[in-house]
């Protein structure tokens, strides 16, 4: 389109016309995206910036923020990341975990689950949209099935005798609990991303790959599993982003017990009314979350080099 | 072939693995005892129970309204932000579509009390005694549903081919008219099915609208909350089990909506993929 000859633009309508039909673009006027950009801008982006320059504040009596420009929230934080105690380094290090572990398990789960629908189910729409299903029902009830499934007096395992030794199991209120909890509500957006990739595979290729000798793992790992990737990566961010803020699951399944950045954040605006803290913190998952997705591309694009 | 049936197998237990813990919430919505873990019976007095609660009336009212809002407003800003985008040029475009994706990457939390303090602060810098409520919930709920809806349609937009806009436009008809008599009806599946993802999204939002609505808004997952942490009732998973109806009622017009439209044309844009 900057390609676009000026004197076309000089023509008349018409022509002016037919020049841009070369170009195959759609023809609506930019200005269209100004009501979204200012809504983006005016309650994303400035809501953000109070956060940050909230962050340099402290607190003054009760609850009020007294903007100070000093950097004492983030040497506070620092000095315990570096420290011996390390409070908040633990909760860091959860967050981390929890986010890893909640990626490798809706990966592990779902992956046979769309390879199944991807080269083997025969209604594909109807498989896939089950699956859609439970991701578009309320987060708090999915959250709230676990509360009653994982209880030792549910029903089921009376029945069955089991209710000893689950209650020696004692997963409620532990961070197994969140971690079932984390595997069951994320794993619709593992399995999307996954079957996407899984969906456009020719599985002729993989046949022809067994037809000349290779055994049904090699052919996985060098057709199945390459051509996968991308859905594999799209999936592993569209888990792993979220579950860095998570805090549903922790107070409803992990009893909040167990902390991590998301109740830990949420704490400081519902109890501990410590504004400036909480900002902070927030800006350092931001910060932690931006450094990893830039190390994240940077050996992506790596990767696509070399491949 | 052994290995597809093992896979077969596997995806059987994968979805009762999805459904029965919902499953679950459903049959106890049906118990006739107080407690939820008891099976006292089957019933429907839980369902009574909750619809005769004003709590929950009220909540889900209030929900249902602001989801509707968020729905409308969102599609508008996001039908027309869907239009803009393609043809711009590539130095507009990328940091416009970086702020979309960033509305829908940043993790809930974080946005839930960024929108709090911009509220809060910039609402009492104007003097505005309570500035949050229902309203501040709408304007936080449409932010990200704006990008969800831009997503739908421009995948859509961007699939369908512009000749017969290129068409109209030579034939001497405005943008306007254009837009009215060629893209809106060739779009309205997918600006439905839009729609339909940011009315679920904004109805069973929890986080965002609890950071940021007053002391008299309470939506039904505000009030869900409540009685999760401070004990629950069958009357929950009554609320539940409706709740669950509803969405699938929307899940399924939105397929047979998006199954139509593939029909008439290629191409189907599942909602959510």
């Amino acid at each position: 389109m900057s390609a676009q000859p000026e004197s076309a633009r000089a023509d008349s309508g018409l022509a002016h016309n037919r020049s841009r039909a070369g170009s195959g673009g759609p023809r609506y006027p930019g200005w269209l995206a100004l009501p979204a950009v200012s809504w983006y801008v005016l309650f994303f982006l400035v809501p953000l910036g109070f956060i940050a320059v909230t962050s340099f504040g402290e607190v003054v009596g009760f609850s009020d923020v007294a903007y100070t420009w000093s950097l004492d929230n983030y040497r506070y934080l620092w000095d315990d990341i570096v420290g011996e105690i390390g409070l908040y380094r633990t909760i860091f290090l959860n967050t981390l975990k929890l986010s890893i572990v909640g990626t490798l398990s809706t990966l592990v789960i779902g992956f046979p689950l769309a390879y199944y629908i991807a080269r083997y189910a025969k209604h594909k729409t109807l498989l896939l949209l089950l699956v859609i299903v439970p991701f578009w029902t309320s987060f708090l009830i999915r959250a709230y099935a676990w509360l009653i499934v994982l209880d030792p007096e549910f029903p089921v395992f009376r029945a069955l005798g089991l209710s000893g030794f689950i209650e020696s199991q004692d997963l409620l209120f532990t961070p197994k609990a969140i971690y079932i909890g984390v595997a069951y509500n994320y794993l619709p957006l593992m399995v999307l991303p996954l079957y996407a990739a899984l969906e456009r595979i020719d599985w002729s290729l993989v046949e022809a790959a067994q037809d000349l000798g290779d055994p049904p793992w090699r052919a996985f790992r060098r057709i199945t599993l390459p051509l996968a990737l991308p859905g594999v990566l799209a999936g592993s961010l569209l888990v792993f982003i979220p579950l860095t803020g998570e805090y549903i699951i922790p107070v409803i399944l992990g009893g909040n017990k167990t902390f991590y950045a998301g109740n830990l954040i949420a704490q400081q605006f519902l109890e501990s009314r410590d504004w400036p803290l909480g900002s902070a913190l927030a800006m350092v998952v931001i910060g932690a979350l931006t450094i990893a997705l830039l190390v994240y591309a940077r050996a992506l694009g790596r990767q696509e080099q070399h491949g | 072939m052994t290995g597809r049936r093992l896979l077969g197998g596997y995806a059987v237990l994968a979805y009762v693995f999805l459904y029965a813990p919902i499953a679950v919430v459903v049959v106890f919505a049906f118990n006739g005892g107080r407690d939820v873990l008891y099976w006292q019976g089957f019933s429907t007095k839980w369902f009574e129970v909750a619809l005769r609660t004003p709590e929950i009336t009220n909540a889900l009212k209030l929900s249902v309204l602001i989801a509707l809002g968020n729905a409308l407003v969102a599609c508008v800003l996001g039908t027309m932000l869907a239009l803009a985008l393609p043809r711009m040029r590539p130095w507009v475009r990328t940091p416009i579509d970086a702020l979309a994706y960033m509305t829908l990457v940043t993790p809930e939390i974080v946005f839930a009390i960024a929108a709090l303090v911009f509220f809060v602060q910039a609402g009492n810098g104007v003097g505005l005694e309570n500035p949050l409520g229902w309203q501040t919930i709408l304007i936080a709920h449409v932010v990200f549903n704006a990008s969800v809806v831009a997503l739908v349609v421009r995948a859509r937009f961007v699939s369908m081919g512009q000749t017969l806009e290129e068409a109209s436009y030579d034939l001497g008809a405005g943008p306007l008219s254009t837009f009215r008599q060629i893209t809106l009806p060739r779009l309205a599946p997918a600006i439905l099915a839009g729609g339909l993802l940011a009315f679920t999204f904004s109805f069973d939002d929890f986080i965002t609208s609890f950071f940021v609505t007053g002391p008299e808004s309470e939506t039904l997952p505000i009030y869900i909350w409540g009685q999760l942490r401070f004990g629950v009732t069958p009357a929950i998973n009554a609320t539940a089990a409706m709740m669950l109806g509803f969405t699938l009622v929307a899940v399924v017009v939105a397929y047979l909506v998006l199954r139509r439209s593939g029909q008439e044309r290629e191409g189907t844009a599942l909602p959510g993929v």
